[in-house]
C-alpha cells in the first residue's frame, strides 16, 4: 500500500465554486468544499440534492459547467474519467457479468499501458480477495453471489488500483439492514488499513453518521453546512441539518428577545421557549420566526403531579405510545402546547423512576441552556 | 372458437406440410404421392441452375447480413447517444423502413437506381481515356445487395437498440472509470453485452436476404437467387425438384430463425 500518512494536511480533492447545470436544472450550486487526504467524508442529503452530481464531477462522468474540481492540487476539468487516479464503487456494483470475479477485479490493471505481466495480477488479485475475505472466490460468476459478496468484489475492483480516493454511490443502500451494519464496520476498517480517501453518498443519515470524519449536507445543489459528525448531531446550524441529522422535536414561535445568552421564543399558543443560537449561526433578530430544537434524550418525563422546578420548561400531556428499544424506551406523547413530541428514556431513568403506560397523564421537560434556537435557512 | 383457431392453422401449415411430404415423393409428378424417396433432393443438388441459384443467394445473403450487422450495429449506437426530436425522426424513419412493403422497396431502388446509373454512365465514360472500355454501372449484386441491407438493417438498429436500452449504463462508467479508454470499453463491455443481438441481427437479416424474392426480382439484373429460380420453374409446372428445394430452404431458414430467437432469449445479464 502507498504511504499517504507521511502529510496529512494535504488536499486530496477540491471544489472551487464548481457549478453543474443539466439544461434547466442547477445539480450542483457553486460548491467550494475541500477533502483532506486520509478522511472519510460523506455527502449527506435527500435525493435530488446534488450530492451524486458532486461524486461524478470528481469521477469525470460530468463535467463543471462552472468552477474547478483539483484532485490532489491539479485541475481535472475536461480530463476524460479513465485518464483520472479516482476509482468508484456504484450503487449496483456495475460488476461485469460476462467475467467471472478475478476477471473484474482485475479489470482495472489490465488497462493500464505497459500491461502488467500476467503472474503479476494474478497476484494482485488473489492479494485484494483476500483483504475483501473472498479468497477462492476468483473463478464464480458474479452473479452467483449474494448482494454483500457483490459489495466486496465491487470494493475490491476499484481498491487494487490503489487510487487517490474510492469514491462510494450509495454502496449500501441495496443490502438487508443487518449486512449493512456489518458493511458499514468493514468500510471503515478497510479506510484505515489502506489509508485511501473515501468520499461516500449517502440519503442514510445514521450510516453518515457512523462512519465518517467530516460530513457535508446538501440540500438544492448548494451546502447547508459541513462538519464533523459531532458537530452536526450538537451544533446543527438550522432546522434543515438538525432535521436531517438525528430525531429532532422542533418548536415553533416567533422570537420576543434576542440575547447573546439566550433567546426568548413565543409560540402561537403562548407558550414562552428560550434556548442558545449555535456559535457558527447566523444571528437571529426579534420578530422573526424561529423554532426551539429539542433531542428526544435531552427531555425528561415525569409523572403530570412531579414538580419539575422552575428553571425547567415543560410541556404537559398523555402518553400516546411507547417502544421498547432496550438501551431506550420511546415516548410518543401528545401535549396540549405542541402536538405529538417524541421522548428517549434512558433504562437508568426508566428502572429508578416508574415507567409510563399508553394513557398515562404526563409532563415533559428540559433545561433551556441545553436547547437550540435554529433559524429555518 | 377452437375450431375457428384449429382452422386457421390447417389453412396456413397444411400447404407446407404438403410440400415437405411430396418433396420426398418416389413418383415423377407433384400431385400423386408413390412412396417415399430422397431422389429429387439429389436432382435438385446435381442441377447446375440450383447450383447457381444458390450460390448467388449465399453471396447476396452473406453480404447483406454482415453489412447490415456492421452498420445497423454502428447506426444503433449512433442513436442511442442522439437526444431529443431528431432521435424520434429517426426512431420514425427505421420503423416505417420495416413496415414498407417489399414490392415498394424493389420499384423505388429500381427507379431510383436506373435513374442513377442513367446519370452517371455517360459521365464516367467521358472521364476514362479513349480506347478503353469505361465501366458501365448495372444492376447486379451491388444492387440487390444494396437493396436488401436497407430494409435488414432497420432489423439490426431495432434489435440492438433494445438491447442496449436493457444494458445497464453503470458498466460503461465502470470500464471508464476503471481506465479502459472508449475503443477498449466498446470491445470489452458493451460488445460482448450487445452480441447476441447483433447475431440475431446477422440471421434474420441473412434469412430475409436469402428468401426474399419480391426485392430481388426487381433489382437483381441478370442475377437468378434461390427464390427467383424457383419461381420461374414453377412456370414450367410443379416438381417434386421444386419441393425439396423449397424443404430445403424452409429448413435453413428455420434453423436461423430458432437461433435468432434463442440469442435474443437469453438474459442481458448472462
Amino acid at each position: 500500500m502507498p504511504d499517504h500518512s507521511s502529510n496529512s494536511n494535504e488536499v486530496d480533492i477540491e471544489f472551487r465554486n464548481a457549478t453543474k447545470r443539466f439544461e434547466n436544472v442547477v445539480a450542483v450550486d457553486d460548491v467550494s468544499l475541500s477533502v483532506e487526504r486520509g478522511a472519510f467524508f460523506s455527502f449527506l442529503g435527500p435525493s435530488g440534492c446534488g450530492k451524486t452530481t458532486s461524486l461524478r464531477l470528481i469521477a469525470g462522468f460530468d463535467q463543471p459547467s462552472e468552477g474547478d474540481v483539483f484532485i490532489s492540487g491539479a485541475s481535472v476539468v475536461g480530463i476524460p474519467p479513465h485518464k483520472r487516479p479516482v476509482n468508484m464503487v456504484f450503487q449496483q456494483y456495475a460488476l461485469f457479468p460476462h467475467m467471472d470475479v478475478a476477471e473484474n477485479i482485475g479489470y482495472g490493471l489490465r488497462q493500464r499501458s505497459p500491461k502488467p505481466d500476467r503472474q503479476d495480477i494474478t497476484r494482485r488479485v488473489d492479494e485484494t480477495l483476500e483483504m475483501v475475505r473472498l479468497s477462492g472466490y476468483g473463478k464464480r460468476r458474479v452473479w452467483e453471489l449474494s448482494g454483500g459478496q457483490q459489495q466486496r468484489v465491487a470494493l475490491a475492483r476499484a481498491l487494487i488500483n490503489h487510487p487517490t480516493c474510492l469514491l462510494l454511490d450509495e454502496p449500501l443502500a441495496a443490502l438487508d439492514r443487518k449486512l449493512r451494519r456489518e458493511m458499514q464496520i468493514e468500510l471503515q476498517t478497510l479506510q484505515r488499513d489502506v489509508g485511501i480517501t473515501f468520499i461516500l453518498v449517502t440519503h442514510d443519515q445514521e450510516e453518515a453518521l457512523s462512519m465518517s470524519d467530516r460530513i457535508c449536507i446538501m440540500r438544492e445543489g448548494r451546502i447547508v453546512q459541513s462538519g464533523s459528525p459531532r458537530e452536526l448531531y450538537d451544533e446543527p446550524l438550522n432546522r434543515y441539518v438538525a432535521d436531517f441529522v438525528g430525531k429532532t422535536n422542533f418548536f415553533d414561535g416567533e422570537i420576543i428577545e434576542a440575547r447573546d445568552s439566550a433567546i426568548t421564543l413565543k409560540s402561537e399558543s403562548g407558550q414562552v421557549l428560550v434556548g442558545v443560537q449555535p456559535k457558527k449561526a447566523a444571528p437571529l433578530v426579534n420578530g422573526s420566526r424561529a423554532c426551539v430544537a429539542v433531542r428526544p434524550e435531552m427531555i425528561s418525563i415525569n409523572a403530570a403531579d412531579k414538580n419539575v422546578g422552575d428553571d425547567s420548561i415543560a410541556l404537559h400531556g398523555e402518553v400516546m405510545n411507547r417502544i421498547f428499544l432496550g438501551e431506550h424506551s420511546e415516548y410518543l406523547v401528545a401535549t396540549v402546547e405542541y402536538g405529538e413530541v417524541m421522548v428517549l428514556s434512558p433504562k437508568s431513568v426508566e428502572n429508578s423512576n416508574r415507567s409510563f403506560a399508553p394513557g398515562d397523564r404526563v409532563s415533559l421537560s428540559w433545561r433551556p441552556e441545553s436547547v437550540l434556537v435554529l433559524g429555518d435557512t | 372458437m377452437r375450431i375457428y383457431a384449429i382452422a386457421v392453422f390447417l389453412f396456413l401449415y397444411v400447404p407446407i406440410g404438403i410440400i415437405v411430404l411430396f418433396s420426398f415423393n418416389a413418383g415423377r409428378h407433384a400431385s400423386e404421392l408413390r412412396g417415399l424417396s430422397i431422389q429429387w433432393y439429389g436432382k435438385a443438388l446435381s442441377n447446375p441452375f440450383v447450383g447457381d441459384a444458390f450460390t448467388t443467394s449465399l453471396i447476396v445473403a452473406l453480404s447483406v447480413a454482415v453489412l447490415s450487422s456492421l452498420m445497423g450495429t454502428a447506426a444503433a449506437l449512433a442513436l442511442q447517444r442522439l437526444k431529443g426530436s431528431l432521435r424520434v425522426l429517426f426512431d420514425g424513419l427505421i420503423y416505417i423502413s420495416v413496415m414498407i412493403p417489399g414490392i415498394v422497396i424493389g420499384i423505388a431502388t429500381l427507379v431510383a437506381l436506373v435513374t442513377v446509373f442513367d446519370f452517371l454512365n455517360p459521365i464516367l465514360a467521358s472521364l476514362w481515356p479513349e480506347g478503353v472500355k469505361p465501366p458501365k454501372l448495372h444492376m447486379g449484386y451491388a444492387s440487390v445487395i444494396a437493396a436488401h441491407t436497407l430494409f435488414t438493417m432497420s432489423l439490426v438498429i431495432i434489435l440492438v437498440r433494445a438491447r442496449i436500452a436493457g444494458m445497464d449504463r453503470a458498466l460503461i462508467e465502470a470500464s471508464m472509470d476503471l481506465y479502459a479508454t472508449p475503443w477498449r470499453t466498446f470491445y470489452q463491455v458493451t460488445l460482448p453485452q450487445i452480441y447476441p443481438a447483433i447475431l440475431a441481427g446477422f440471421l434474420l437479416s441473412f434469412t430475409f436476404s436469402f428468401d426474399d424474392f419480391i426485392i430481388s426480382f426487381f433489382v437483381a439484373g441478370a442475377n437468378t437467387t434461390l427464390p427467383i429460380y424457383i419461381f420461374s420453374s414453377i412456370r414450367r409446372g410443379i416438381t417434386p425438384e421444386v419441393n425439396a428445394i423449397g424443404t430445403m430452404v424452409l429448413a435453413v431458414s428455420l434453423i436461423l430463425l430458432m437461433t435468432a430467437q434463442f440469442l435474443l432469449r437469453s438474459r442481458v445479464n448472462r
